[in-house]
């Protein structure tokens, strides 16, 4: 067979759509596996917290009047199903579990998951406006730092981040308070602004007076963590920086755009996005002080509280939800790697 | 100039060749940000050491405490007249001044201690993870999802349930919910370096897995993980305050650093600033010094960096 | 010049909008609280907890409404007579609930029926009928209950249960409508001075005016609850103008806003009792260091123990004022507090000393103060506090603050030797103090259930057992006092204060407060 441009055309476009496809497949392959890995994953979490809080002590004593009587403690008990042994305790659980039913709050009667859900995205739009903003400001400063880690305006950054990380989150927040709300009254003190209904879910981001509310919650979060993004980001530039590519990028006469915006960035990402993905799983979980501080109705608060108050079902239902979100989250943060630097196998596979 | 007078120097430098901790010492002291960095993290590390000899009283020592003389503004005299109260006092009468000094040693030893752990056993379970890949892998990685996604509050009530009360169990609690945090960071550079050439060359050379590892792999894994360490020395502390303010961590009566400056929280707005602000300012001092010395110390221990 | 005419028409219309929505027009005003904690639910007989029965006595009026001493007055019940066993209740005329349907003997019957049958109750409401045998209509405007013993305290714990409409709240379910279908408002209907509109968990809750009410118009248009659970948040959402009223403000800030002149401040003593519980019962006592008996079984060193604690000192430093001193476990004159024990006793260290020494104990002993730590006001820097006190007379002592479940857990296994706590006399009355904290413990009679000290004094028990059936009231007080007295000069326990409720608002609102600690909207009015 002769080698005509055309056949030669064919075979590179077959080529590509062979390697494409093997790459989808290998991606596809590890997200059944990864989701396979959850299951066992979300039993271990499970176990977990129910072994934990019996140790820690029983929610009868958190729940019940201080005058009510033993005969009334038992009855309680007897009816919140806390008087069987522990392990049984656990099959009933997964009993419900499997069909859906995460049991009720001790508390409140209401379906743990439920309780839950209804609070979510209000956690989810503080984490994702606070973390966007943490990264679209934290690593063009980063980079900045580290291009000319002498400049005044360098220093300035580094010594402005350090201040970011080692303020207490509660401080700042308060701080932003006074300022902005009681003083200059431009913002709400607390709460979540109007929300808009989009099927079940409730958000915020589409009205004004959501955002005006959403403000000072999300900078207060994104002081931290567009800190340590700035630093990772500054080491990171600074390590790449000497590399050889660059210089040729520098020798092949790109724009400093190009190289800065396409070549660096693409090498710094892999310890950014790691960074990025760990602090956004961290805030979604246990936003606690924030939202204690701007009363955000969002999931942390929920936790924390029902932990003290030792309410089970709660604690377990947030938990294994936690959980999933995290191995998700990790497994798009791997894909991500993949994409950046095709050396990465995605499951390290040689 | 003769000739004489630029061959001489030269042959004289080439003569002594500098050593490889002078070359150190120059580079480190080049920065004058370095320079200040190290003096202010000396002045902390020396005042937490030997607090017991500077401080005026032993804030830990109920007995010492006179609750009529709390809250007082800095400079006031005690109500016996024994002292004067520098820096004021805080809620509970302690002596600002001297229970930043015992607040100080208690934090810092507890989030170094934790953070040099935490650091040591996800470095290592991450850059394994990464190295061996596969089913040791995923094993590992799920391990660390189930770790991040466990409240530290939970692990430390169920720590003293379990362990009973004491300082240790509260850096033990440290360890467990911080060690996943480095060993996911870990993991991602790892899985970089892991490809590049110097690896595959290390293995060709029949190297011990552990060797290429610690030797080859780890160095060129650290800046993101140096940076996280020193980050996370001030999240150890404010996690540490957390944990004690909820009765799970050191003793109330022997409070650390951060939980001073927790405790003084409530009085920010009522004008009795002090009870806050000194403990802060302490406490930003020792972080501003460590990251000072630690961003240097990084640029100059980086291979990369040597020109 | 039309167009320029109207444009200056809305800015102008719109300027006093604004004006109006921003201080709120004097004809329709909102009243906007700040809780201190969040309902867990709307359905009045599922969960006893302050937070739910303040929103429940708002929504809900019972058959006796409790005055601003917790003394029974008329509520839904105008008037009553009691015959040994047989209480008949005449019931208020022409009440009607919020959707119009007229208040009848049924409605009563219907709710006591209710309450034993809500499942799963954290904390239910059959504490109060304990001594119920039979809830019956006679006729419409007419209520016989029947006790099982003569039971005095019949009318107080009455005044704990809203009334429910049996139209609206009968359902399917074994108890009509399920604590789900009430919590989102599905037959919460009331004859209260508000009903229900909404409520978003975690965010806020509504309650609008309600037109049927039988009693003073209430003055709000609508209610609106938002539980802000961090207390400096609370503060700055006042500051900043965005809620009416707040609870509990930090005691630190009680200065500056008694100072600030657009804001007003209301304190009233409470019913809750801050007292240190001391092991009488193990031997040796599991906290104590220093010696091998068990030095507080000795009067003299309960005494001693006592007399070093300075109570002003306490309520002037630690709780910034927002206290009162207590001698003994209710303030007098409330009901059953006796005069002799109604200054709390003063500091006198060197007595305290001398009385350590004479026990045997002259170079003092080790002992650990268990106190949870965020359960109560300040409980754990009370607990610091009480330590140097005890510390300077010699008794070495180590403070050990933990989170309540696991205090809880540490007091209800006896680990402590001495412990921190708070009380809250619900009834108003000694007998619940005494019978819950100081009777010998009797698990099976639900008597000392609270008593983890384990002292025992049976002449006490007696005296308070007796009281139980004592239905003249000047009688039962006259025992409960002797009793409370019995127990006070024993140091059975150190009460050490009274807690103040504590409410702040802007100062055009002035807000009547309740010693039980309860905010409810219809005790806040607009200044005249």
């Amino acid at each position: 067979m002769r080698a005509t441009p055309a056949r030669i055309a064919e075979y590179r476009s077959a080529r590509r759509a062979r390697l494409l496809s093997t790459r989808v497949n290998a991606v596809l392959a590890t997200i059944i596996r990864r989701l396979l890995q959850t299951v066992v994953v979300m039993l271990v979490m499970s176990a977990l917290v129910f072994v934990g809080i019996y140790l820690v002590g029983d929610p009868i004593s958190m729940l019940a009047s201080p005058e009510a009587t033993e005969a009334q403690r038992d009855a309680i008990r007897a009816s919140l199903g806390l008087d069987l042994p522990l392990w049984r305790q656990y099959l009933v659980f997964m009993g419900q579990a499997v069909q859906g039913d995460f049991g009720n709050s001790f508390l409140t009667g209401e379906p743990a998951m439920r309780l839950i859900l209804q609070r979510a995205p209000a956690t989810l739009e503080l984490a994702i406006t606070a973390m966007l903003l943490s990264v679209l400001i934290g690593v063009p400063l980063g980079i900045r730092a580290g291009l000319k880690p002498q400049a005044v305006s360098s220093r300035a950054i580094m010594t402005g981040s350090v201040l970011g990380f080692s303020l207490p989150n509660f401080w700042v927040g308060l701080m932003l308070i006074m300022v902005f709300a009681v003083t200059l009254g431009w913002v709400p003190a607390s709460g979540r602004g109007q929300t808009v209904a989009i099927g079940s879910l409730n958000l915020s981001i589409f009205t004004v007076s959501g955002w005006l509310s959403l403000a000072l919650p999300a900078i207060t979060i994104a002081m931290a963590k567009c800190a340590t993004i700035i630093r990772v980001t500054r080491a990171a530039t600074r390590e790449s920086l000497p590399m050889d590519y660059i210089k040729f990028a520098r020798a092949k006469g790109l724009s400093e755009r190009r190289v800065l915006g396409v070549h660096l960035l693409k090498n710094i990402l892999i310890p950014i996005v790691t960074v990025a993905g760990l602090e956004f799983g961290q805030v979604v979980a246990f936003a606690v002080v924030t939202e204690t501080v701007f009363s955000w109705p969002g999931m942390g608060k929920l936790l924390i509280d029902s932990i003290i108050n030792l309410d089970r079902p709660v604690v377990v239902a947030y938990l294994l939800l936690i959980v999933f979100f995290l191995v998700m989250l990790n497994l798009v943060v791997d894909i991500i790697y993949t994409v950046l630097d095709p050396r990465v196998r995605l499951e390290g596979r040689r | 100039m003769s000739q004489a007078d630029i061959v001489k120097p030269a042959i004289a430098a080439a003569r002594k060749p500098e050593g490889p901790w002078r070359r150190f010492f120059v580079d480190f002291f080049a920065s004058k940000l370095a320079v200040v960095g190290l003096i202010l993290l000396t002045v902390t590390v020396v005042a937490a050491v030997f607090a017991p000899w500077i401080a005026p009283q032993n804030p830990f020592d109920i007995g010492n405490l006179d609750i009529m003389d709390s809250k007082l503004p800095p400079g006031s005299e005690s109500g016996d007249g024994t002292m004067r109260y520098l820096l004021g006092t805080d809620g509970q009468a302690r002596d600002l001044f001297s229970a930043i000094l015992y607040g100080l040693r208690t934090s810092l030893m507890v989030a170094g201690i934790s953070v040099f752990f935490a650091f040591a056993i996800g470095a290592t379970v991450g850059l394994i993870a990464a190295y061996f890949g596969g089913k040791l892998d995923a094993l590992l990685m799920r391990i660390v999802d189930i770790q991040l996604s466990f409240p530290a509050i939970l692990v430390a009530l169920m720590l003293l349930a379990i362990l009973g009360k004491g300082v240790d169990k509260v850096i033990i609690a440290l360890i467990v919910v911080q060690w996943a945090y480095f060993a996911r960071a870990a993991r991602g550079a790892a899985l970089v370096e892991r490809n590049k050439e110097y690896v595959e060359a290390a293995r060709c050379m029949s190297l011990s897995w552990w060797r290429v590892l610690w030797r080859h792999l780890l160095p060129n894994c650290m800046p993101p993980l140096i940076v996280i360490a020193t980050i996370d020395l001030a999240h150890a502390i404010a996690l540490e305050a957390t944990l004690s303010f909820l009765g799970v961590g050191v003793p109330v009566t022997e409070p650390s650093l951060g939980m001073l400056i927790s405790n003084g929280f409530e009085f920010l707005l009522s004008g009795r600033y002090w009870i806050s602000f000194f403990p802060g300012i302490a406490l930003a001092i020792a972080i501003i010094g460590i990251n000072l010395v630690g961003d240097h110390l990084r640029d100059v221990l980086n291979p990369r960096n040597a020109n | 010049m039309a167009l320029r005419f109207t444009r200056a028409l809305a800015c102008g219309s719109a300027a006093v909008f604004l004006a109006m929505g921003a201080t709120g027009s004097a004809w329709a005003r909102d009243l906007t609280i700040a809780l201190k904690t969040e309902p867990s639910a709307m359905d009045p007989q599922y969960h006893a907890l302050t937070p739910n029965n303040q929103i429940a006595q708002t929504i809900f009026d019972p058959m006796i409404l409790l005055d601003k001493d917790l003394k029974p007055q008329p509520g839904l019940a105008e008037s009553w007579t009691v015959d040994g066993k047989v209480w008949t209740f005449k019931l208020r005329p022409n009440v009607k609930f919020s959707d119009g349907t007229p208040f009848t003997a049924e409605d009563v019957v219907f709710t006591y029926d209710r309450i034993p049958k809500v499942p799963n109750s954290p904390s239910p409401f059959t504490l109060y009928l304990g001594s119920v045998a039979k809830t019956e209509a006679v006729d419409p405007m007419t209520v016989r209950i029947t006790t099982k013993e003569p039971s005095p305290l019949l009318l107080v714990n009455l005044a704990q249960l809203p009334i429910l409409s049996k139209k609206a709240a009968s359902g399917p379910a074994a108890e009509g409508k399920t604590t789900m279908q009430l919590n989102s408002g599905d037959g919460l209907i009331g004859t209260g001075p508000y009903k229900f509109v909404s409520w978003q968990r975690g965010s806020e809750f509504i309650l609008a005016r309600n037109d049927n009410y039988w009693g003073a118009k209430p003055t709000w248009d609508r209610v609106i609850y938002r539980p802000m659970t961090n207390p400096a948040a609370r503060v700055a959402a006042l500051l900043a103008g965005n809620v009416d009223m707040i609870e509990d403000p930090p005691t630190d800030d009680l200065p500056a806003l008694k100072k600030n002149k657009a804001l007003a401040v209301e304190e009233t003593p409470s019913v809750r009792t801050v007292y240190v519980a001391l092991d009488q019962f193990a031997e040796p006592s599991p906290g104590i260091k220093g010696t091998d008996k068990n030095p507080l079984k000795d009067k003299r060193v309960r005494e001693a123990l006592s007399l070093a604690i300075n109570r002003d000192a306490i309520v002037e430093r630690v709780m910034g004022g927002v206290a009162l001193g207590a001698g003994q476990m209710l303030p007098y004159p409330m009901f059953g507090a006796s005069k002799a024990h109604s200054v709390p006793p003063k500091a006198d260290i060197e007595k305290a000393k001398k009385l350590l020494a004479d026990a045997g104990y002259p170079n003092g002993f080790e002992i650990t103060l268990g106190s949870p730590s965020g359960r109560y006001v300040n409980d754990s820097k009370v607990a610091q506090a009480v330590a140097g006190m005890w510390s300077r007379i010699g008794v070495k002592t180590n403070v050990d603050a933990m989170a309540p479940p696991v205090f809880f857990k540490n007091r209800d296994s006896y680990a402590f030797s001495a412990y921190l706590a708070g009380w809250s006399v619900s009834t108003g009355e000694m007998s619940n103090a005494l019978s819950s904290l100081l009777v010998t413990p009797n698990p099976a009679a639900g008597l000392g259930t609270t008593n983890r000290s384990r002292y025992s004094n049976p002449k006490m028990d007696e005296l308070v057992a007796q009281s139980g059936s004592v239905m003249d009231d000047g009688k039962r007080a006259e025992m409960l006092q002797q009793a409370s007295d019995l127990a006070m000069n024993d140091y059975a326990m150190l009460p050490l204060h009274y807690e103040l409720s504590v409410w702040a608002m802007k100062n055009d609102i002035q807000y009547q407060g309740r010693p039980d600690q309860v905010t409810l909207a219809q005790f806040a009015t607009l200044k005249k």
